[in-house]
């Protein structure tokens, strides 16, 4: 047993290689857009150029006529769907809005909007047949930004939308899907109590994922209505599940089989090319291939929301915060669903905060629906209010980390929104970037030191996993939840610790639809924790079958047999003299004890662990260009227990750099008619190597008592601190409060010469 | 229109194939030769994806025509390896953990290789000036960047 | 006898604005049952779209899981991730 009274663990905690790496290395693994079938089709997407448009009407029959061309679809081509609501990915989502998404049907509702699809024997012959495609528009006025969105008066993109959550219901539509409060305490008597109050408003704008592996898929459908789909998502069965509902096909009928994933980041929780893909197989008799240009990627995929957080705290003179009150205004693209539920629920959350208030509206914009994207809407809110922090704490004159360690949420604090907290490891972060070597370099003229901390819920929820012992014991672990970024690892990890056997003689497989039970999807950082779990449960069953077959060989009673290193052992010396039989011998006789050993657990786990993260950054700010470079980053968080502390750190790395990005580029850029400007890499610009220095991390574990190794989901807290903390950094540089994200050079540049003016 | 007929070398071995004039080498390595270890992010050279050597010398091959490969030598990702011997630098990105999603992976390793070629002894600065054109969305760069500097060390040691 | 504390306009909306409720309810199912009995549509909304947190443990949506007597019990929007 360790100190903490867990068990000694022999892999779990290690670094061994990944098993899916070699693969991955030498260019074998197959992603999405590296499968074929043969005969394949090419299919491709017309697109709609105008942000807002009623689709007249749409002629096909010159695109049919294009030799080569064996299949044009449009949205009357999949059944109409009315409403009904379904969880998934990052929150109720209507499959109307679903398959109004992938495919528009009355009204063209942002710029590169799905419109008609086609399938022809070559790109050349797709391409013309796009182009033949006639679509009769009346182009519609349209509306971008969020706030502009909610005024009256404003274009309405659908006739039918009233906004929910008040009292009365509107008479008129609006683009405010949803306004929600979350209340605990009472805020305005609190905000009484205070000595000091801050108030003030931020803007985001929506960033997209940036997976460097554009949508991509093949699928099948057979003249009998057996339909297969290899695609990259961050589920099979998710997809296998959104298919059926769009396209009204039972889910026994429908296969999926699920191609490594080129990075997700929550933005492939849902699908956007496999229905067109069978409706053009099923009508072209082909099988057909997909895949998105990175232009429709970033024209028709889901970014998340951009949004304004309007935050007002109260804290006494000792530092102690009061009270808390906020009202986020969330974005969510052409369709309901932003997520400023979560935005508003992890707001306040890395506080001790009793009386708190959280006002939140959904609203539809001109723009591609939003998708999930790491820790969704918490970054949004988090950059209001640990901006709205780190002014407190220069108001009070206190050290930004002791402000945040006297008001840090802690075991049995009840959490900001309203449950009381188990084991958490939120002062633990902080402690440990007090603690660190970057928070007493000395800083230079325009350099600056920022810190924010973050939270996120992290879920479980239902998955399956099944053990195989071979006969010469190794063993399968197959599972069913794409590996995007070393879960094959973990999974075999885990599986090895309780089989007691080398790492590397355990294969993880993640398998289709039809192989394994029921996995929710890759997110939420579930995949480790839950099915990490099932996991575990289907390798303890497998080594009670082993000790079951080790008591036959033996004669004696199954309790009287124990599991030790990957052997069966008789349970002190009243139960026998055996010589211990080892997994691999009792796996050459298992036909002779009894058959072979399988087995499988599924379940819905419960009871995540909720992460914390603090980051910790210096800047230097470049006043005559009004570049911000990052000089040092630290990210520390609690990480429960790290199976795996590499991709860890890695998950911890990437996420703080997207954080670094959205804080300091990225954006969507329109012009006046609402199109796009700059969907590429090129304009649209993500951290490259050279913008960085090392990321550093600090692992703190404080182990998730629901987890059999303590393991929580590591991959969304990262990306919730660092914008906060780089907005902070060049407060810190410059003596600039920078409201509004991306703070990119102009920007930047714009508020140096106003303080430079205001200053004479 | 007729197809052209190009005869190059891919990976030391003589190929030929057939191409449209508007083929990119990167259609042509993944449709036509079924190379499809050289992946597309972009197909704008914005994102080192596709990255391949052509006489040695580092080129996004969504930015190459296939008719330009006549006559010269490929490198892609599929040659790296010397059969089951890993590169030294593909052993050290799983050391380090240098890939989550590994779909920007050979278009690093590509380019890291012709970085130490050029250069053995690379800065931090100059290695992550030279993979600069290489987007990884994943990593952070962190890892990748301690991968390479590491493999540069051993090598160095190693000749 | 557990206490049911309702953050959310959404579910605050089906008890006409009240925060705090008690039930006798011993598992999510039967605290389900109860609310809809109580305020309907309520329970629905709690089945379709609420996480429930007994004791800071979030149950996402298991309808098995035990409410131990005397516990505190939040009814929260469910949550999903990247
Ligand atoms: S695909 Fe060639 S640079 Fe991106
Ligand atoms: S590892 Fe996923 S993009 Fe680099």
């Amino acid at each position: 047993m360790a100190p903490d009274g867990t068990p000694d663990l022999k892999v779990v905690g290690t670094r061994p290689i990944r098993p899916d790496g070699v693969d991955k290395v030498t260019g074998r693994a197959q992603f999405g857009a590296d499968f074929q079938l043969p005969g394949q089709l090419v299919g491709k997407v017309l697109r709609s150029p105008h942000a807002h448009a009623r689709i007249r009407s749409i002629d096909t029959s010159k695109a049919e006529a294009i030799p080569g061309v064996k299949a044009v679809m449009t949205a009357a081509d999949m059944p109409e769907i009315t409403s009904e609501e379904a969880f998934v990915g990052e929150g109720p989502a209507d499959f109307k809005d679903m398959s109004g998404n992938t495919m528009a049907r009355d009204k063209a509702l942002y710029d590169g909007h799905a419109v008609a699809a086609v399938a022809a024997t070559s790109a050349a012959a797709a391409d013309a047949a796009l182009a033949a495609i006639e679509v009769d528009y009346e182009v519609l006025p349209h509306v971008i930004d969020v706030e502009d969105a909610m005024v009256e008066g404003a274009p309405v993109l659908h006739d039918d939308m009233f906004t929910s959550g008040v009292d009365p219901k509107p008479a008129t539509p609006s683009n405010v899907a949803k306004r929600m409060v979350f209340e605990l305490g009472d805020v305005d008597a609190a905000f009484e109590k205070a000595d000091i109050v801050i108030e003030r408003k931020y803007k985001t704008a929506p960033v997209h994922q940036g997976y460097i592996e554009p949508h991509a898929c093949v699928a099948q459908y057979a003249a009998d209505g057996q339909v297969q789909i290899y695609c990259s998502s961050q589920g099979q069965f998710m997809v296998r599940a959104y298919v059926a509902k769009l396209l009204g096909i039972d889910i026994s009928e429908i296969r999926v089989t699920p191609l490594e994933i080129g990075g997700g980041f929550g933005g492939k929780t849902l699908v956007y090319l496999e229905p067109l893909a069978v409706v053009l197989s099923r009508k072209s008799g082909r099988p057909v291939k997909m895949a998105m240009t990175r232009e429709e990627v970033f024209r028709g995929s889901g970014p998340t929301s951009g949004g304004t957080v309007w935050v007002k705290i109260g804290a006494k003179r000792d530092g102690t915060i009061v009270a808390g009150d906020a009202v986020l205004k969330f974005q969510a693209g052409a369709y309901a669903g932003s997520p400023v539920g979560p935005g508003c629920m992890t707001a306040f959350a890395v506080y001790d905060l009793q009386d708190v208030r959280i006002t939140g509206y959904d609203v539809v914009t001109n723009r591609p629906k939003v998708a999930a994207y790491r820790a969704p809407g918490a970054p949004i809110s988090n950059f209001g209010v640990e901006s709205a922090v780190d002014e407190l704490a220069r108001e009070l004159d206190m050290d930004p980390v002791e402000l945040r360690l006297k008001n840090a949420a802690k075991k049995g604090t009840k959490a900001a929104y309203g449950p009381t907290f188990g084991d958490i490891g939120c002062v633990e972060t902080l402690e440990a970037v007090k603690n660190h070597p970057n928070y007493n370099v000395p800083l230079g003229p325009n350099q600056g030191r920022g810190v924010a901390a973050g939270f996120w819920f992290n879920i479980g929820g239902e998955s399956s996993a099944t053990v195989n012992i071979n006969e010469d014991g190794t063993a399968v672990v197959a599972t069913g939840n794409p590996d995007i970024g070393g879960s094959r690892a973990s999974m075999a990890m885990m599986a090895a610790e309780v089989l007691g056997i080398d790492v590397e003689r355990v294969r993880p497989i993640v398998a289709d639809t039809s192989s394994v039970g029921y996995c929710f999807l890759t997110g939420g950082s579930r995949v480790t924790f839950a099915t990490g779990m099932a996991v575990v449960e289907a390798s303890k069953s497998a080594v009670n079958e082993l000790k079951a077959r080790a008591a036959k060989t033996w004669d004696i009673p199954v309790d009287a047999v124990e599991w030790e290193d990957g052997r069966a052992v008789p349970a002190g010396s009243n139960a026998g003299d055996f010589e211990p039989l080892s997994l691999e011998d009792l796996a050459a006789k298992s036909g002779r004890t009894g058959g072979p050993i399988a087995a499988t657990s599924s379940l819905n786990a419960q009871g995540a662990g909720p992460g914390f993260g603090t980051h910790l950054v210096d800047v230097e700010v470049d006043r005559e260009t009004g570049h911000v470079k990052v000089l040092r980053y630290l990210a520390t968080q609690d990480a429960g227990r790290a199976i795996h502390p590499s991709y860890v750190e890695g998950q911890i790395q990437g996420g703080a750099v997207q954080g670094i990005g959205w804080a300091l580029n990225e954006e969507y850029i329109y012009d006046d008619k609402g199109r796009l400007e700059n969907p590429g890499f090129l304009d649209y610009r993500i951290p490259v190597a050279s913008d960085l220095p090392m990321i550093d991390t600090v692992v703190v574990e404080v182990p998730n008592p629901r987890h059999p190794y303590g393991a929580r989901g590591v991959g969304e807290v990262p990306i919730v601190p660092p914008m906060a903390a780089m907005a902070n950094a060049i407060q810190d540089a410059i003596g600039i409060r920078m409201t509004e994200l991306p703070m990119s050079p102009p920007k930047v540049r714009k508020a140096v010469d106003e303080q430079a003016a205001a200053e004479e | 229109m007729a197809k052209h007929h190009i005869s190059t070398t891919i990976n030391g071995e003589p190929v030929e194939f057939l191409c449209n004039t508007e083929q990119t080498m990167l259609d042509v390595l993944r449709d036509e030769l079924h190379l499809t270890g050289t992946k597309e992010g972009c197909a704008t050279g914005d994102c080192g994806a596709c990255s391949i050597t052509v006489d040695g010398r580092l080129v996004c091959s969504c930015l190459m025509l296939g008719v330009e490969a006549e006559g010269h030598a490929i490198q892609t990702i599929e040659g790296m390896a010397d059969g089951d011997q890993l590169h030294p630098l593909q052993q050290k990105f799983l050391e380090y953990a240098a890939l989550q999603c590994g779909i920007c992976t050979p278009g690093f390793l590509v380019a890291s290789r012709a970085l130490l070629e050029r250069n053995p002894n690379p800065t931090e600065e100059e290695a992550r000036y030279w993979l600069a054109g290489n987007l990884c969305r994943c990593t952070g760069y962190d890892k990748i960047i301690r991968a390479v500097l590491d493999t540069a060390a051993d090598m160095r040691g190693a000749s | 006898m557990a206490r049911i504390v309702l953050t959310h306009s959404a579910c605050r909306q089906y008890t006409g604005g009240t925060a705090e409720l008690e039930s006798d309810a011993t598992s999510i199912r039967g605290l389900v049952r109860d609310l809809e009995a109580r305020f309907p549509g309520l329970g629905r909304q709690v089945e379709e779209s609420m996480a429930v947190a007994i004791d800071g443990v979030m149950h996402q949506d298991d309808l098995t899981a035990p409410i131990p007597e005397g516990a505190e019990v939040y009814l929260l929007p469910r949550i999903g991730g990247g």
